[in-house]
């Protein structure tokens, strides 16, 4: 066979070729000596490289590689960046997470906002109570029944089209739930409450609530959290699209 | 779910970083830092694609990135061949084979481990590595003979790193 090249003798010791080639270039080296040592070399390089790594694979896996997530660090530079919230906020709000009652309000609001979610969320026929169409009123109304200014962000370019919202029983008053859907069905909540305690900022937290995934975060004396069925990172980039729309 | 079916491949990953980086504490970091990446990344995915493949090349990504921020990266191929220098004395025994896996350009590393130790296919080699089968087939034909050379104690010692 004339035609043999340095490839076929690597695929042949990779047991990369298909039969007929394989039988080809067996017939070849059966004359060709040096070929012959060159394959032998390369298979015990490989042998050997298996003979030394392999007992990784048996090797208990450490914790920390189990517990790996993905990093949270990338938030700080976001929230930085936002203009709203500046090192001195971010300070803040890690002295402060350590008081319990933040912590116990910051658990609270992905929980309520999973829950309705998962009750509103697929709902075929009342998904919303007021629908996209009359959306001026909706956010009026909202506004009006929570005692502050809302907005419905605009998540279009994300692929999500505002469904409608409704009014909701929080653990502090009224909660306000926006509904956004994407063509594929999928839908996503933003949940909006009102807080009673002390207007604070804190930095985008996660939360994953069964199958729910909850973005939140409190900005003065608004709790949002947005939840959807779908990974945190699709998730998190349009958490990042509402805060900055609530942030301009 | 994406963690679990990122978990399972975790203990090849570990086999393929303890080779590529050789301390195991710095292999299993390349770990972390590459199911971190795949984890933000998941979404990028496409269901259906081997996904071990991906994880490859995600693992590729950030130990060439961490070798960038450490300044230590293997010279270019044909600047490291055309190096002069005093050969190595004594033949390598089969356990100085990690030693002697450092003496190779990353390049060539990377491909003969993707090969060799993982038996990844010559194509798939080429996906995780974003390079064209080519590239892959002369990296491994210069790696598998410079691994040779090493240890049979013909090669010549060249220093792999370089600082900037």
């Amino acid at each position: 066979m004339s035609n043999l090249t340095e490839t076929d003798l690597h695929a042949y010791a990779d047991g990369q070729l298909d039969d007929s080639r394989r039988v080809q270039v067996q017939a070849h080296l059966a004359h060709d000596p040096a070929a012959t040592e060159s394959v032998r070399v390369w298979r015990e390089q490989n042998e050997a490289l298996r003979a030394l790594y392999n007992p990784v694979l048996n090797e208990p896996v450490p914790q920390r590689l189990l517990a790996a997530r993905a990093p949270r660090r990338r938030w700080p530079p976001f929230a930085l960046a936002a203009g709203a919230m500046g090192l001195s906020f971010a300070l803040g709000w890690v002295s402060q997470s350590y008081r319990t009652d933040r912590f116990v309000e910051a658990a609270a609001l992905p929980r309520r906002a999973a829950v309705a979610y998962a009750v509103y969320a697929p709902e075929v026929r009342h998904p919303v109570e007021v629908g996209a169409d009359q959306q001026d009123h909706l956010v009026k109304w909202l506004s009006k029944r929570l005692g502050h200014d809302l907005k419905a962000p605009v998540l279009t370019q994300q692929g999500f089209e505002l469904v409608g919202g409704r009014l909701l029983p929080g653990g502090e008053g009224p909660v306000a739930q926006f509904m956004y859907q994407d063509a594929r069905g999928q839908r996503i909540t933003l949940y909006v409450s009102l807080r009673d305690a002390e207007p604070r900022d804190t930095a985008f937290r996660f939360s994953q609530e069964g199958k729910i995934a909850v973005f939140y975060w409190i900005d003065g004396k608004l709790g949002y959290a947005l939840s959807g069925e779908m990974d945190r990172a699709s998730l998190l980039a349009v958490a990042t699209v509402v805060y900055r729309q609530l942030n301009p | 779910m994406e963690r679990a079916e990122i978990a399972a491949h975790i203990p090849r990953l570990r086999r393929y970083a303890r080779a590529l980086a050789g301390d195991s504490h710095r292999a299993d970091d390349l770990v972390q830092d590459t199911l971190e990446r795949a984890l933000t990344k998941f979404h990028l995915w496409r269901h259906g694609s081997d996904l071990r493949a991906w994880m490859f090349t995600i693992m590729h990504n950030v130990f060439i990135n961490q070798l960038k921020a450490r300044r230590e990266l293997a010279l270019d191929e044909a600047v490291e061949d055309g190096l002069q220098s005093a050969p190595q004395s004594d033949p390598l025994e089969l356990r100085d084979l990690d030693t002697a896996l450092r003496r190779l350009p990353v390049e060539q590393r990377e491909v003969l481990l993707l090969v060799g130790l993982e038996q990844l296919s010559y194509a798939e080699a080429s996906q995780a590595l974003g390079v064209p089968v080519g590239t892959v087939m002369s990296r491994l034909s210069r790696g598998r003979e410079r691994l040779r050379a090493v240890m049979s104690g013909t090669a010549t010692v060249t220093s792999l790193k370089v600082v900037k």
